[in-house]
């Protein structure tokens, strides 16, 4: 199975990247933006038929690898 | 007094560190990341550099190699463990020190000469020196320290600082602060003092001709504190 998570930063951690894009699009003239926050996105194809282990297996890679929880969240958003 | 260097792919001051350590009388052997034991040893460092060529996180793929399981024990049983830089992400990411280091505040890579100034002498690395503030090195890009309030105030209340970014009187203002750390910290203890985690790299320090010496006081202290 397909399963797809994102790992975004916590709210209180700053992201001095999220705020550099936040200004170079108010440079190009999206001047609507409140705040920009950078994330990463994983596509993790795993050997495992059921959803449920599937979510399990990449939740287990979460917690151990993909996301520092000190700093960042992480979210399964897809599982196919 | 017995030493050991971890190389990791894309370690890029093992060398050097091997070259300090040697050159101020200990007996250092170089370690691969894949190794499963720590040789017998006094002290480990994990060195500066770019592992895994900073993937996901810098230091996170280091932390879990087959050699960091070693190192998680043999500093859980009371053994010195430093980590410069990378070494210091490294040590993080393993949690054998609290908090994270992110990108600099001004996102530019830093390298320059700044002064820290150490605030705890009572532990191991900075036990019997007779000076505050150093004059060293730093060379990053995620070297901007980080940490939750609550995690903050566990830190101050155990004296874990280790050492704050200051100017060369020693005055731990922001204006000296080069990446946007946390209260200006530099480099933090675990809660024993064993492990000590920095990112100025004292390595770099030790040769009058090249930079200065106050890397060389550091090293020959810690030597004479490990005897």
């Amino acid at each position: 199975m397909k399963v797809s998570a994102i790992i975004t930063l916590k709210k209180d951690v700053l992201d001095p990247q999220g705020k550099v894009i936040h200004q170079t699009l108010d440079g190009m003239g999206f001047k609507g933006v409140n705040e920009v926050r950078q994330g990463k996105y994983f596509e993790i194809d795993v050997k495992e038929n059921d959803p449920k282990k599937a979510q399990k297996i990449v939740e287990d890679m979460c917690n151990k690898l993909l996301a520092n929880l000190v700093i960042e969240n992480y979210k399964i958003i897809e599982i196919q | 007094m017995k030493s050991a260097v971890i190389t990791f792919p894309g370690s890029n001051c093992d060398r050097d560190m091997h070259v300090a350590l040697t050159k101020f009388g200990f007996k250092n052997q170089m370690v691969w990341h894949n190794d499963n034991e720590l040789p017998k040893t006094d002290l480990v460092v994990l060195p500066g550099g770019f592992s895994y060529g900073d993937y996901l996180r810098c230091g996170s793929m280091a932390s879990k190699s087959k050699i960091m399981q070693s190192v998680i024990n043999f500093a859980k049983s009371g053994g010195l463990v430093m980590g410069i830089c990378n070494g210091f992400q490294i040590l993080v990411e393993s949690g054998l020190v609290p908090g994270v280091l992110l990108r600099n505040k001004y996102l530019e890579f830093i390298c320059k000469n700044i002064f820290v100034k150490i605030d705890n002498k009572d532990n191991p690395y900075f036990k019997n020196l007779d000076k505050e503030v150093f004059e060293l090195h730093i060379a990053h890009n995620e070297g901007n320290y980080f940490c939750s309030n609550d995690q903050l105030k566990e830190i101050q209340d155990n004296n874990q600082v280790a050492i704050y970014y200051c100017n060369d009187n020693g005055k731990t203002e922001e204006k000296f602060n080069p990446n946007g750390s946390l209260n200006n910290i530099a480099g933090i203890f675990n809660k024993e003092k064993n492990v000590l985690g920095m990112m100025p790299h004292p390595e770099r320090m030790i040769d009058k001709s090249l930079s200065g010496e106050d890397g060389s006081l550091f090293f020959k202290n810690l030597l004479n504190n490990i005897k």
